[in-house]
């Protein structure tokens, strides 16, 4: 820019791409590991590319190939059904995403456009609750999903993080705050009610804002481990994070099913890494811009 | 950092200038209700309720099985006496310590040579890609890197004539180890934190630094570092708070070994709730570590001045 090449430049240069292959790395090794053939694993570890070529460990991971084919692979024989955990994780991600977005948009906008008594105090108790970390209330959370007899299903997975969280309702309010009062009023004299000027105007008018939230929550839902690991253990509602655990610890002490592994760790970041490819401007901008998330 | 740019707060009066009729100053607090229903019931009953029950139940003793038995400041007490807790807590601090000094340090520097080299988006979203992913995936990818066999990381090592080092094997380097982990995953996170920050300092100020003839570093110094710094204390109580509940790694992979050297304390509480249904202790635990976290973003904001800025 300002001057012309220098040393320094080019060392700058030469640090920023390390760096930058330092973050890509692990993904790489990830697929070539995860194409690989168990088994020759172990007499090859430094080969940068896939050890005998195979589609196997994919194949093991889903269920695909019988306890022979997937023995003499490396694989543990074990049956392991990543489908069944992908759908898990799709059912509790959109249903989470969907209702969290939506009721967090209608808090905010009573908190960004309606006028009543209190309003600014009630909302700052709500952003208080951010202050409160995860674990002091989750030991009573799932004292009442185990009273509930919810334990091991969807709606105690889901039930949680469905109304609202202080930060998407924080999130969603700056952006209804700016909307001009003059567009709402004129709708007003037409006749329209709050309903009308919520979903007619204020939804439509914040698509860009609500699609970068309805995003964010969908990766941190689909990547969540703590929660979905204390109350949905057993394998009908198990997701992809808590059965990638579950995996690990199967997997025998002396001679591990890397491949397996990874390929099985691939199948459950995919998703969110074409997410992210499909939506990436979208995403790397919100990040500085709404600041805390 | 919470710069939102195209929201300027509304400052009208709740009842305008409207002489005081009843219903002019309940406003639309009908409808208002109407659209807080949900948000109201996830909070009080998710957020709320939680949140007092907690701090009762920390008073009490409690294995899920019977009714929770109020036994005063004992688990209080209890835990002064626990070395197990402030082993915890002493791991958890230095995990802490390595985690935000090397990540923040990173942080600074990509930013500031994205800042100066490339603004490309492209760039920008491929150092922010590891944060997209799973910490359970992430962990995994470097358990397996890291192995002590046949880790590529120790094949690297051998390459250049170093012993192999057994990163989780090794309670020395055990939570180092995570700590890496998880530089990795949120340096390029932070870094466009502070990228963001970065592009706040008008141009005006480094322009009069170079017309004096300051040098690089001394500009690095002298300017971009203080006037930096509100954005640097926010991002410093947020990653450090999220810092302090490091889990999911430790889960997956050492689980609190080799010899409790990496049993962290959101960890031992987990333990102590989960697999010892020792509910009213993990609570107190808790409480504790809420105290901490607010104790130490208050010190924070305190200390580093946060709200001024030095641009005035």
């Amino acid at each position: 820019m300002r001057r012309p090449v220098s040393v320094g430049r080019i060392l700058a240069w030469i640090l920023l791409i390390v760096l930058l292959i330092l973050t890509l790395f692990p993904f790489y090794w990830m697929l070539r590991t995860a194409l690989s053939n168990n088994t020759a694993l172990a007499g090859n570890p430094g080969s940068l590319l896939p050890v005998e070529t195979t589609l196997g460990a994919f194949k093991r991971v889903l269920g695909l190939s019988t306890i022979e084919e997937a023995q003499a692979q490396g694989g543990s024989g074990a049956s392991v059904n990543f489908w069944l955990y992908l759908r898990n994780s799709l059912v509790v991600a959109t249903i989470t995403t969907v209702c969290q977005v939506f009721f967090s948009a209608m808090a905010a906008y009573a908190f960004a456009r309606l006028r009543w008594p209190g309003r600014d105090k009630v909302f700052a108790l709500f952003l208080a609750a951010l202050m409160v970390p995860p674990i002091f209330t989750t030991l009573p959370n799932f004292v009442l999903i185990k009273n509930l007899g919810l334990l091991n299903s969807f709606a105690g997975i889901i039930l949680p993080g469905a109304f609202m969280t202080p930060f998407a309702i924080f999130f969603l309010r700056q952006f209804f705050l700016g909307i001009s009062r003059e567009l709402e009023e004129a709708a007003m004299i037409d006749g329209a009610g709050h309903r009308r000027i919520f979903f007619g105007m204020i939804i439509p008018m914040s698509a860009a804002p609500i699609a970068t939230l309805a995003i964010l929550t969908y990766i941190n839902s689909w990547n969540d481990y703590f929660w979905p690991l204390l109350v949905g253990q057993q394998e009908n509602v198990r997701v992809l994070t808590v059965a990638l655990g579950v995996f690990r610890s199967q997997t025998p002490q002396g001679g591990p099913d890397w491949a397996g592994l990874m390929a099985a760790t691939l199948i459950a970041a995919l998703p969110m890494i074409i997410l992210f490819l499909a939506f990436a401007k979208r995403i790397t901008n919100s990040i500085g811009f709404s600041g805390i998330k | 950092m919470t710069a939102v740019t195209n929201a300027p707060p509304e400052k009208r009066s709740h009842g305008d200038q409207a002489p005081p009729k009843p219903r002019r100053r309940l406003g639309d607090l009908k409808v208002a209700m109407v659209f807080l229903i949900p948000a109201t019931i996830g909070f009080v009953v998710f957020y709320i309720w939680p949140t007092l029950r907690g701090a009762y139940l920390s008073f009490t003793e409690y294995s899920l099985l019977e009714a929770p038995k109020f036994n005063g400041l004992d688990n209080y007490e209890r835990m002064i006496h626990d070395s197990f807790f402030w082993n915890a807590l002493g791991v958890t601090l230095e995990y802490v310590a390595i985690n935000i000094g090397v990540q923040t340090v990173l942080a600074v520097a990509i930013a500031m040579l994205m800042y100066r080299l490339t603004k490309s988006i492209t760039f920008r979203a491929a150092i922010l890609l590891p944060y997209l992913v799973a910490n359970v995936v992430v962990a995994l990818v470097w358990y397996w890197m890291l192995d002590f066999q046949v880790g590529i990381v120790n094949q690297g090592l051998t390459w250049i004539g170093v012993d192999p080092v057994a990163f989780f094997g090794d309670s020395h380097w055990a939570i180092p180890t995570v700590a890496g982990i998880n530089v990795w995953r949120h340096m390029g996170y932070t870094a466009l934190l502070v990228f963001a920050g970065l592009q706040t300092i008008p141009t005006y100020v480094y322009e009069a630094a170079e017309v004096d003839g300051a040098s690089e570093l001394k500009t690095f110094w002298r300017i971009t570092l203080p006037l930096l710094r509100p954005v640097l204390v926010m991002v410093l109580v947020v990653t450090m708070i999220g810092s302090f509940q490091i889990f999911d790694t430790i889960a997956v992979t050492t689980q609190g070994g080799p010899i409790n050297s990496t049993r962290v304390i959101y960890y031992y509480i987990f333990e102590r709730a989960f697999t010892r249904f020792d509910f009213g202790y993990a609570s107190a635990m808790a409480m504790v570590l809420f105290a901490i976290l607010a104790i130490v973003s208050l010190l924070q904001l305190r200390l580093l001045r946060a709200k001024e800025s030095d641009l005035a």
